[in-house]
């Protein structure tokens, strides 16, 4: 049975405090979600889709959840200084899975922009949000996701109305910050009107050295003629567990950067599924891994080329240490008149030791006869040569290691448009080669 | 300064050098030439530590320094370079980038303070004049879409940076047009001094025209089979090496 049979117990126990502690517009999925995961349970391995992660048993710990909403005594304002500092951001806080807005900082959007609480602002919007809310993220699909609908309470909302510009990066921290082991369900809805445009980057950290278990559910709307940056950065620890399916649909013109990268993490799987549904469309999809000790990285992609005359640039990388475990399934499908596509799909890795293990995956699938596709991977070593040629001229081993890992992930460091962001993540990924990524100056909670 | 003295190495389980002696002192230019396959390449390889290489029997010494002991990039530190004869391209790695984190291990090594960015960068422009390497180049990755003869001129502008104490030139003239052979030898001459010393590993007279070596010595099978002054290379180049294989007797 595993570890289904827990939460069909916690559900139908406290459904009263989960909707009650939520809004109508998220309620209203919630039993069509629980008869699908009911139905369908964990995916095994089995499964194409989660063929390299046990999903079974990273849900089966007893985590607590906090259903009732009890206040964490905590201001994300005061202890969390380790975001990017030369980064002008709005920014703003997910505490665990809810919204954090007690101390919201004087935030210049423009108007009509609605941001933060899901629960509330779908509880004052509630026909604007419904009708976005739930509509990509299929419950009777991935047992993920049905779960998270049931059991999510709040999260995150951006609005941008039609050819509205958001300037100025928004940036959303998750942090999970618990005196026990816990579960947090969060959800993250964005929406761009026609012509709207805006920068977002969500990092995900871990403030306790608890046991957590994440899920979180990521809906994109994305108008014709939009243009969104979506950067997602994971620095939590080796004993964090994240699972995000993420559901994008972009319409005609449209133009988006997703780039997601895993800096440090326990076990994590990401899933992305990205729509071209309208003519014009283009995606860069890109994602990057630097994982050692046990640490595992699955990234699960999907670009379906639904409308013709759509481009899709697809990068990812992986960095593999120890016997941190790597794997990579994207699949870009090419519908039937969905001519005049081009696309193209690279994902190479570099395992540093015999331990490591990567898992690589590429497919293509095409049903329309006018199109220019490529995929392709490799998986390798440092190359030997280049490492002697700057041992030769003084640069020590370890040194040369590491300039060369550096170099291996600018590629996907590089296509950050924000120039302070690319700035700081150069530094942080040096950090992490460095093995100092705990031990940043500014940031409060890695002083304890 | 460097003393090799029946030095035996292999790569792969083949024996490629059989006891080679071998003595450079101060200020010395030392031209090696030889037929292909006859161990030119090997020793410089084994001279900088390249762990390709085994030495099975013999020692080096550098000034005094037991140089097998230590690592590559220690001899680097100590003034050891080799131009390379097939430049390693490092897609991602800045010149700039390289260099700089080269030229700071090494005042690291000396218990010196690493240069400021704008001295680094007057360094790099000051250095690379004397190769007429442009600046779009030192902006590139390292040796990444180079031209053979650009790659060759980035060795020599790398050892202009570095100044080391003994230059090993592995057919540095290899793949150069005319042009390109007179920047690398005017340049390997600029960078001369009474205190330095030089390897020249070579086919031809050409690059010697510019780098004059003090004594030339002819490998063959993986021994220095014949040591003589500057008139060797002449001879050479007019009978070629079949009159010194008569002459070893095989």
């Amino acid at each position: 049975m595993g570890a289904k049979q827990q939460y069909i117990d916690l559900y139908a126990e406290n459904k009263d405090l989960i909707q009650q502690h939520s809004s109508d517009v998220m309620n209203k999925h919630r039993e069509q979600a629980f008869a699908d995961f009911n139905r369908m349970g964990f995916p095994t391995q089995k499964q194409e889709e989660y063929k390299y992660t046990n999903v079974d048993k990273l849900f089966e710990p007893d985590y607590g959840l906090n259903l009732n909403r009890i206040h964490i005594p905590v201001n994300p304002y005061e202890v969390f200084k380790c975001d990017v500092p030369n980064l002008s951001t709005s920014l703003y806080f997910v505490v665990n899975d809810s919204f954090y807005d007690k101390a919201l900082p004087k935030a210049h959007l423009p108007e009509g922009v609605l941001l933060g609480s899901l629960r509330r602002l779908s509880t004052e919007y509630p026909e604007l949000i419904g009708k976005y809310y739930g509509k990509l993220a299929d419950t009777s699909k991935d047992s993920v996701t049905a779960l998270n609908t049931f059991l999510a309470q709040d999260g995150f909302v951006l609005y941008v109305p039609k050819n509205v510009v958001v300037e100025k990066p928004i940036q959303l921290v998750n942090t999970l910050r618990a005196d026990v082991n816990l579960m947090a369900n969060r959800r993250i809805l964005i929406i761009l009107e026609e012509g709207a445009s805006a920068h977002l980057l969500i990092c995900d950290h871990a403030m306790d050295d608890m046991q957590f278990l994440s899920t979180q559910v990521v809906e994109v709307f994305v108008g014709e003629n939009a243009q969104l940056d979506f950067y997602e950065l994971e620095e939590t620890h080796t004993k964090t567990v994240r699972f995000s399916n993420m559901y994008v649909d972009q319409a005609r013109d449209s133009k988006t950067l997703f780039n997601g990268m895993t800096l440090q993490n326990g076990k994590t799987r990401n899933m992305t599924r990205i729509m071209l549904s309208g003519q014009g469309a283009e995606v860069n999809l890109c994602g990057m891994a630097i994982a050692d000790k046990n640490e595992h990285v699955d990234n699960n992609t999907l670009i379906d080329h639904v409308a013709s005359d759509c481009t899709s640039n697809e990068l990812f990388k992986y960095v593999l240490d120890d016997q941190a475990v790597g794997a990579f399934a994207g699949k870009v499908l090419v519908r039937p008149g969905a001519q005049r596509t081009v696309s193209q799909e690279t994902n190479k890795n570099l395992c540093a030791t015999k331990q490591a293990r990567m898992y690589a995956q590429p497919m293509l699938e095409i049903y329309a006869d006018d199109v220019k596709c490529s995929h392709g991977s490799t998986v390798g070593q440092l190359d030997e040569r280049a490492l002697f040629y700057m041992q030769q001229r003084g640069i020590p081993l370890k040194e040369a290691r590491m300039l060369l890992m550096f170099a291996f992930v600018n590629e996907v460091i590089n296509t950050i448009s924000l120039d302070a962001l690319k700035e700081r993540l150069h530094i942080l990924v040096e950090k992490r080669f460095r093995g100092q990524l705990n031990q940043c100056d500014g940031c409060a909670i890695c002083k304890r | 300064m460097l003393e090799i003295k029946d030095l035996y190495a292999s790569v792969n389980g083949k024996e490629i050098l059989k006891g080679i002696n071998l003595t450079i002192r101060k200020g010395e230019v030392h031209a090696i030439m030889g037929p292909n396959g006859s161990g030119k390449s090997t020793l410089s390889a084994v001279l900088v530590g390249n762990p390709a290489y085994e030495v099975t029997k013999g020692t080096v010494t550098f000034e005094g320094k037991d140089l097998l002991a230590l690592k590559p990039e220690d001899r680097s530190h100590l003034g050891i370079f080799l131009s390379f004869q097939y430049p390693v391209e490092i897609p991602g790695v800045s010149m700039v980038n390289f260099m700089r984190t080269a030229l700071n291990e090494k005042l690291k090594y000396e218990g010196k303070e690493p240069l400021s960015a704008s001295a680094f960068l007057r360094l790099m422009r000051e250095k690379r004049a004397i190769v007429e390497l442009d600046n779009k180049l030192a902006n590139r990755a390292v040796n990444e879409g180079f031209s053979g003869g650009e790659k060759k001129r980035n060795e020599i502008f790398q050892m202009a940076m570095l100044e080391p104490k003994l230059s090993i030139l592995d057919e540095t003239d290899s793949g150069l047009d005319i042009d390109a052979l007179r920047i690398v030898g005017e340049g390997v001459t600029k960078l001369k001094t009474p205190e330095t010393s030089c390897i020249v590993i070579t086919h031809y007279q050409r690059l010697l025209d510019y780098i004059k070596p003090d004594i030339v010595h002819v490998l063959y099978n993986g021994r220095i089979v014949k040591t003589a002054g500057p008139e060797l290379v002449m001879e050479l180049e007019k009978r070629g090496y079949d009159w010194i294989k008569d002459e070893v007797g095989e």
